[in-house]
């Protein structure tokens, strides 16, 4: 899932406090789970914001709104036509939900409130990892399930540096050396052999080029038949 | 002061759009300013060690207002936030002692809704001494009269709620 952080209140303050009509605008799945952009966390923004607008002797009014997704056209459908009546959405999605909120309720002025951090998994309540860069070619099958691009503080794809210390990371105390995970593992499924194979390895980059974009096979157009051949030739007319 | 009614309003339909804004934030005429303390009290302990208070005639701040609770646990950051929306000077959660909870880790969980809404009033410009959570069992009648002495009295020292005196 996306794991995002919300933005310190006084820049998010700063950035409605001119408006006069703010429509906070939750997202209720990756953002929602890691506690950051859920139907209850605009409602804390909501209050927060309504309470500092008071103080402020500012007359703002914060609506509130949390949706399925924001990164899916058809879960806007029951909001479209009330953010017409705001100045601005203050959107508490992930950094995609911004920009097609951004783009689906258009011309209407989109804020972020989060800061989208990483792809990751929840280590226990209130704890949330890095597990994932999105690289494009998963290689995870040949390094015990272990990214070595996102664990690994330098991205190192063939074998560990020498700044490796019990285990643990020069770039930080607090860091697993990725290569000793990947080592432990392996050893655990019996495929130390294969480490070796490892350090030739060559990554393909060409996955990583942006923006990303995905057609599931399904949903490709079909040519136009005209460019099958199958028009009658001239000579048969 | 009934935080749990707006939420439950806009529970009602999820992806609609709630405005309300409650028409709080009541000025207060400042000669004859009592402050009012929101308690939010577990059934099993607090609440009933408010009910002993009363039984054993002991007196405490008349200016206390006890909304019963199941469990601690059930309080939300949000509800501890609507409270002072809605003008109370102060605010007090009280749950069981630690490691007695009925539920287990309520109480335990109210505390880190209670530090998560400290942080939020501090962030606003609201004093966070506006809001503690206290451990009272349910034969401690005498802390529990306390607490809504010491909560009361804290509030007349910070004075009204700012959000009450900005008109």
């Amino acid at each position: 899932m996306i794991i995002a952080e919300r933005k310190a209140f006084n820049q998010i303050w700063d950035s409605t406090k001119e408006l006069h009509k703010v429509l906070i605008l939750g997202c209720g799945t990756c953002v929602a789970v890691c506690q950051a952009g859920g139907e209850k966390e605009v409602g804390l923004l909501a209050s927060e914001l309504r309470m500092k607008s008071h103080l402020e002797g500012k007359e703002i009014i914060f609506g509130e709104a949390t949706i399925e997704r924001q990164c899916d056209r058809e879960f806007f459908d029951s909001i479209k036509d009330k953010a017409k009546e705001y100045d601005a959405i203050l959107s508490m999605a992930c950094g995609a939900g911004v920009q097609y909120s951004a783009e689906v309720l258009e011309p209407v002025r989109c804020i972020p409130a989060l800061n989208t951090r990483f792809i990751g998994v929840t280590e226990q309540e209130g704890h949330w990892a890095e597990r994932c860069r999105a690289c494009g070619n998963c290689v995870l099958s040949d390094y015990g399930g272990i990214c070595p691009m996102t664990i690994c503080a330098k991205s190192l794809f063939n074998g560990p540096c020498g700044g490796s210390r019990n285990g643990k990371c020069e770039a930080g105390q607090e860091k697993d050396c990725a290569w000793v995970l990947i080592y432990n593992r392996l050893k655990k499924q019996n495929r130390l052999d294969t480490m070796q194979n490892l350090a030739i390895k060559v990554k393909d980059y060409s996955t990583q080029t942006h923006p990303g974009r995905l057609i599931n096979e399904a949903y490709v157009k079909p040519e136009p038949e005209e460019k099958s051949g199958k028009q009658p030739s001239q000579a048969s007319l | 002061m009934k935080p749990g009614e707006q939420t439950n309003q806009k529970d009602e339909n999820k992806n609609t759009v709630n405005t309300n804004t409650s028409g709080a934030f009541s000025n207060n005429d400042s000669s004859t300013w009592e402050p009012r303390v929101v308690a939010f009290c577990c059934h099993y302990c607090a609440y009933s060690a408010a009910d002993l208070a009363g039984s054993m005639r002991l007196e405490y701040s008349p200016n206390v207002r006890i909304i019963r609770i199941l469990c601690t646990g059930k309080i939300d950051t949000l509800h501890i936030l609507r409270a002072f929306e809605d003008g109370a000077d102060a605010v007090y959660v009280a749950g069981c002692e630690e490691g007695s909870c009925h539920f287990l880790e309520g109480n335990l969980r109210a505390k880190k809704k209670v530090v998560q809404a400290k942080k939020l009033l501090k962030e606003v410009g609201i004093e966070p001494e506006r809001l503690e959570m206290f451990n009272i069992s349910a034969s401690n009648s005498v802390l529990f009269a306390r607490a809504a002495d010491e909560m009361t009295e804290r509030a007349r020292q910070l004075g009204p709620n700012p959000l009450n005196k900005v008109s």
